[in-house]
């Protein structure tokens, strides 16, 4: 088995993967490799090809495919060395990259430093369950998108989706402007999922209906879809008997969320969050194994790729300032959360330093306040309008305030 | 005085917005939190525009995805559809070529947004 060695390999040439080399690169780091998978750089954004990436990061409105080109002019120019048709099937605790591809077969990389960019996919037809059996017509959103998208091919005529994550009301707008009909978006929920945006841009201007608390009970047709039997739900989440409709249609999408991509990373033993799917970082998004990073999808799911951009130039910068012995591996403090605050990114603290967190709440929050204490003492309290599971927030927390929390917890609640 | 409440879809925050109307003149809007929501409020109760992107067929079978240069009128979508489904490009695109010009009479362009070739 043929065998490398590399200072930095990142594993993923999504958004998340250039940006982490190129920030690797512009600290002094040459020996980089990425190993993508697919044909191409540019990850899932090469079938998002509506607008609206970039605002923050570029000060304009991109297309995905735009975005996604940035970065890979970005990694050429600097003549960054990456690998495409290059399947990474393992890694583990001392850096040894597994991989395979035509050219060489199985081959192995002992590698200084590790950047995990997989990225994330949708939750798969099987993790739901309605009574039926047709199974041509159903497909999840991401899917429908790359059939559209990148092979010119629509899945059908008349439409019904289950979830409003933003994928499903992208796909909602994108398939009404092909000439399909979209009949209905329902979202189990008594809120979507997906951005105010894209509820108001990709819905609204087509009069399409969003149904809050209702789900699909049934799918009918014998091989194709021919129609959704759909219900409200009540606060249990569990449908209302008597309030049933049946939608004719031949297509159901599902968007009802992305888990992040995690084989690898479990592979290794690294440890997980439980709320994220992602592995525990600090706030270098460096795992609990030493020299292995973590960002974008992979680590949490993100909405915006402008936030996947700086999160993996962060990972990307920290890789460097482990290879030259710059990183600080123990925890001077944990990060805690009260339920309504699900999770946060980083879960651990190593250094002292302006930190910025990432958090997500469970639930709609309306005038309510995001208080961080360690201990007794507030460090940091902050009133929003509203706070909604569907959007990412973060919280800055200054150097002074850290040093008041080291050797505790700190604990990020939603309050009053 | 007439009230008319938006979503701005300007940016990811997605601010609830609150225009006062005089007839069809924006007298005030309330709950931006940036100067450009209140730009799109008065564009979306004037006329309200939107940015098209999708796909267009190319020589050798595939689609690469395209887009209006800047917004055109909401009304209009459904013409610039119909033209982007007509065209077909060619089989080596770069970022920013022009498939169409003054799609649907608006006076914007469609332009590619991948490489290709
Ligand atoms: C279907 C879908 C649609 C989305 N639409 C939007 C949207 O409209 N707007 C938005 O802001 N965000 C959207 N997102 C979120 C979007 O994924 C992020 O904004 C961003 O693309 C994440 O970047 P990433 O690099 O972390 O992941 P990705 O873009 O998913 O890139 C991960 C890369 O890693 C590669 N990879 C995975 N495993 C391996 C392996 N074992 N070996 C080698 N390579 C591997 C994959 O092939 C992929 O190229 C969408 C996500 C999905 C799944
Ligand atoms: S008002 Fe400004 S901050 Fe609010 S959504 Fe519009 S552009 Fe974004």
């Amino acid at each position: 088995m043929e065998k490398m060695k590399k200072n930095l390999v990142i594993v993923g040439g999504g958004p998340a993967g250039m940006a982490a080399a190129v920030a690797a690169y512009d600290k002094g780091e040459r020996d980089i490799l990425i190993l993508e998978r697919d044909t191409a750089l540019g990850g899932i954004l090469r079938q998002c090809i509506h607008n609206g990436f970039g605002l923050h990061r570029f000060g304009e409105e991109l297309t995905g495919p735009e975005y996604a080109y940035r970065y890979e002019a970005m990694v050429k120019e600097r003549n960054i060395e990456f690998m495409t048709d290059t399947m990474v099937i393992g890694i583990d605790r001392e850096r040894t990259v597994t991989a395979m591809n035509k050219e060489h077969g199985i081959f192995r990389i002992e590698a200084g430093a590790i950047v995990l960019a997989m990225g994330c996919r949708e939750r798969p037809k099987g993790a739901f369950n309605f009574a039926g059996t047709a199974t041509a017509g159903i497909y999840t959103a991401g899917t429908a998108q790359k059939f559209v998208n990148m092979m010119g091919m629509m899945p059908g005529k008349e439409v019904v989706i289950l979830g409003s994550g933003d994928i499903g009301l992208i796909m909602a707008r994108r398939m009404t402007l092909e000439g399909a009909k979209v009949k209905a978006v329902c979202e189990l929920m008594p809120y979507s999922g997906g951005l105010a945006r894209n509820i108001e841009q990709c819905l609204h201007d087509f009069d399409i209906p969003l149904l809050l608390s209702h789900t699909v009970v049934e799918i009918h047709g014998k091989d194709r879809l021919t129609a959704v039997t759909i219900a409200e739900v009540d606060g249990s989440r569990r449908p209302i008997p008597g309030t049933e409709q049946t939608i004719p249609c031949d297509t159901l999408l599902l968007s009802c969320g992305l888990i992040p991509e995690n084989e690898l990373t479990r592979g290794a033993g690294i440890e997980m969050d439980r709320v994220t799917n992602g592995a525990k970082v600090n706030a270098d998004r460096e795992t609990d194994v030493p020299g292995v990073f973590a960002c974008g999808n992979v680590l949490h799911v993100h909405d915006l790729v402008d936030y996947v951009s700086e999160e993996a130039a962060i990972a990307g910068g920290a890789a460097v300032r482990f290879l030259r012995g710059e990183t600080e591996a123990n925890t001077l403090i944990e990060l805690a959360t009260d339920g309504k605050v699900r999770y946060t990114v980083p879960e651990r603290i190593t250094e002292i330093k302006e930190t910025k967190v990432f958090f997500r709440v469970g639930d709609v929050f309306r005038d309510k306040k995001i208080v961080v204490r360690a201990g007794d003492e507030v460090l940091l309290s902050k009133k929003k309008q509203k706070f909604a599971p569907g959007e990412m927030e973060t919280v800055t927390l200054p150097a002074d305030a850290l040093r008041k929390a080291e050797g505790k917890t700190l604990r990020f609640s939603i309050e009053d | 005085m007439k009230e008319r409440n938006l979503t701005c879809i300007v940016c990811p925050r997605g601010c609830s917005l609150t225009a006062v109307l005089d007839g069809d003149k924006v007298v005030s809007v309330v709950g931006n939190a940036c100067p450009r929501g209140k730009i799109y409020a008065e564009k979306e109760c004037t006329h309200p525009e939107r940015t098209v992107t999708s796909t267009v067929k190319t020589a050798d079978g595939s689609v690469v995805p395209c887009k209006t240069r800047t917004p055109v009128p909401k009304e209009k979508v459904f013409d610039v559809m119909k033209e982007i489904n007509e065209v077909t490009a060619g089989n080596v695109l770069r970022i920013g070529d022009t498939v169409i010009e003054n799609a649907a009479g608006t006076g914007v362009d469609v332009v590619i947004c991948a490489n290709k070739g």
